[in-house]
């Protein structure tokens, strides 16, 4: 096809540079010298604006008490007297496990409730009613009780204080259920019906054929989920009065953004190293759960989104 | 054995009353032909034997024997969604009672629509409603366009590795909480960041952009456009990749430079995706980043970051006041959901899919 353009003829300076850019179809030309510089500028400055901040937490929660002391743009020496310092205290550690537990358990339970539910919703034609649950399971992306209605119902349920409030009233997304059934309705038919013919019964076919058929869609969604129990940080403010039960994301609003005194979330038995260190190291701690999944994460989340974006 | 009936089911036209007709259907039917029906599943078209209906498939009673099963992945998530989602807005009744804790919604006494003429006559309410207004249609201009003029400038990239770094860059700040964004935001800009020490240094004394009131519109609708300009542009990537090579090829030879093909080709192929996001975006005027403001609130003060999200929760949950405080949340409620329908509807009058 780029044979039929006249650019493509062996003379030329567009065609001199053709080799260096393999797969880039020759109309596209390259930019001239000031507009690739331009690109270039845009694009540093993006980047230098979306890393900065993380890397400058980062480098300050490792920074010497002096290092923190004279500030910069950029501290320069290194000390993990602030890491000491939290993980030495309970606050911090437990408000850890609790959100590690929340966030296992959650993702746990959303996924078994959302892949059962989309498994049972895929044949509406067969299953009278199904269409029916279908839609009112869609409505529910249109409109939300608000959250007054929603408080009321947690707390006459007495889940006040427990930690089920903080997985049970969001435990199925409609959206990622749709998601997760688009897919499953993509999978080969006759391989279900043949199944199916042979004697399977529905909960062997889901085990043994739909879910290790959808393993990708599966992992996206089991990633949302994770991501979302690990930030869900409103839920547990208004649903937690016990300070001991608080998640990580409730203590980092209450030490770090409201600036609580620092004093009750490090070890007692050393001298405290600068508050806004202890701040930084916390920010960090609460973000490596989602910097580690992130690259595992970024390999399938595009293909989430996109698939949630096909009509359901 | 259950294939012929699926099979049959299969003809009948698409979207059928079958399934939403369900109920009454199964109460008609169910009672002369369910027993034997089961056992008889060999017809065909012709076999129209007790237990099937006028177009020759099963009745719902013996169908939904058949499916009992599939009825136990159904309920727990029906239960759920009726429990958790349908139940709150009954809740909502709320908004007409002067709700006490103590008597509930049983007791509590009814004043019509006393709360909703106390709320329009709220400074509080009223500020609430403006701000969420004046920050929506701030992040309509500037934050919508953002992620589109990214997705381009990305696009146009010769590299495409830099592309795809530059992508997992900026994809990052969507998988942060809000606590975390405004945490980093304030180490950086707040009174005791370097950026504050940057503007010292030049002689301008105590600067705190994260406490302004003057700028925190400003702030908000930044922040927004940090955290999600990269995640925005992946539906934009979608439907650029979409674009035939064929239109560029074409404008190419005619001529157009890269310039124009951005403006002739690639635009008018992103149309029906920007229509699409720009009326549900203003479908959801009423809805601003809650978490955001509510952490950034006790900073900057009140009349500049009350939305209609925290005023429903310092009022209700926080101040006890409950019948107001639904009532304001119902009015964001309804309108909203009028908003997203009505949206939806001018979306596709456009010619596009729409959503639903």
């Amino acid at each position: 096809m780029a044979a039929l353009l006249p650019t493509a003829a062996p003379t030329g300076e567009t065609a001199d540079r053709r080799p260096r850019h393999p797969g880039r179809p020759v109309w596209m030309g390259v930019p001239s010298k000031p507009v690739q510089a331009a690109k270039a500028l845009t694009i540093a400055f993006i980047v230098l604006v979306m890393l900065y901040p993380f890397v400058y937490v980062i480098a300050m929660s490792f920074a010497s008490r002096e290092a923190a002391a004279s500030g910069g743009l950029f501290p320069t020496s290194f000390s993990l007297d602030a890491y000491r310092s939290i993980l030495g205290g309970d606050v911090v550690t437990r408000a850890m496990l609790v959100s590690i537990g929340i966030t296992a358990v959650g993702t746990t339970l959303s996924m078994i409730f959302t892949t059962t539910l989309a498994y049972g919703l895929m044949r509406t034609r067969d299953v009278p009613g199904a269409k029916f649950v279908l839609v009112l399971v869609l409505c529910t992306m249109l409109f939300g009780a608000g959250i007054i209605p929603n408080y009321l119902l947690v707390r006459s349920l007495g889940m006040l204080d427990t930690y089920w409030s903080l997985i049970i009233p969001g435990l199925i997304s409609a959206f990622n259920m749709v998601v997760v059934r688009n897919f499953f309705m993509g999978l080969p038919s006759e391989l279900l019906e043949s199944a199916r013919l042979d004697g399977a019964s529905d909960l062997r076919i889901f085990t043994q054929i739909v879910l290790p058929l959808s393993k990708a869609v599966l992992a996206v969604i089991a990633l949302f989920y994770a991501v979302g129990y690990w930030n869900a940080f409103f839920n547990a403010m208004i649903y937690l009065n016990d300070t001991t039960k608080w998640p990580i994301q409730v203590v980092l609003n209450q030490y770090v953004v409201q600036g609580s005194a620092l004093t009750s979330i490090q070890a007692p038995d050393q001298p405290p190293p600068p508050g806004q260190t202890l701040q930084m190291a916390v920010i960090v701690v609460a973000t490596i759960p989602i910097l580690l999944l992130y690259p595992f994460a970024q390999r399938y989340f595009t293909k989430g989104v996109l698939t949630g974006a096909i009509k359901g | 054995m259950s294939i012929s009936a699926r099979t049959t089911s299969a003809t009948d036209p698409p979207g059928g009353a079958t399934g939403a007709a369900g109920p009454g259907r199964a109460g008609g039917r169910g009672t002369d032909g369910s027993p034997e029906a089961p056992s008889k599943r060999t017809g065909g078209p012709s076999g129209r034997t007790r237990g099937r209906d006028a177009r020759g498939r099963a009745s719902v009673w013996t169908r939904m024997k058949r499916e009992r099963a599939t009825y136990l992945f159904i309920v727990p998530g029906l239960l759920f969604f009726l429990l958790f989602a349908y139940l709150p807005l009954a809740g909502n009744v709320v908004a007409f009672q002067d709700y006490s804790p103590y008597w509930g919604i049983g007791g509590s006494e009814w004043v019509g629509l006393q709360n909703f003429a106390a709320m329009f006559n709220d400074p509080q309410f009223l500020r609430a409603l403006t701000n969420t207004l004046v920050i929506s249609f701030l992040q309509i201009v500037f934050a919508f366009p953002a992620p589109i003029l990214l997705a381009l400038l990305l696009n146009s990239l010769i590299s495409e590795r830099i592309k795809r770094v530059v992508q997992s860059i900026v994809y990052l700040p969507h998988f942060i909480s809000w606590v975390i964004v405004i945490a980093i935001w304030q180490q950086v800009l707040g009174g005791a960041g370097p950026v504050a020490e940057l503007f010292a240094t030049i002689g301008i004394d105590g600067v705190n952009i994260m406490s302004d009131p003057e700028t925190f519109k400003a702030l908000v609708v930044s922040q927004v456009v940090w955290k999600d300009i990269g995640w925005g542009t992946i539906i934009f990537f979608a439907a650029i990749t979409a674009i035939p090579n064929e239109l560029y090829e074409a404008a190419a030879v005619d001529g157009a430079g890269s310039m124009r093909r951005t403006w002739h080709v690639t635009l008018p192929g992103l149309v029906p995706v920007i229509t699409l996001l720009l009326i549900l975006t203003i479908g959801n005027v009423l809805t601003v980043g809650f978490e955001q403001l509510l952490l950034q609130q006790p900073a900057v003060g009140s009349a500049a970051a009350e939305v209609l999200d925290t005023f429903v929760y310092y009022r209700g949950i926080a101040g006890g006041d409950w019948g107001l405080s639904t009532a304001a949340g119902l009015f964001k409620g309804v309108i909203g959901t009028i908003l997203v329908i009505a949206a939806n509807k001018f979306a596709k009058r456009l010619g596009t899919e729409g959503l639903f």
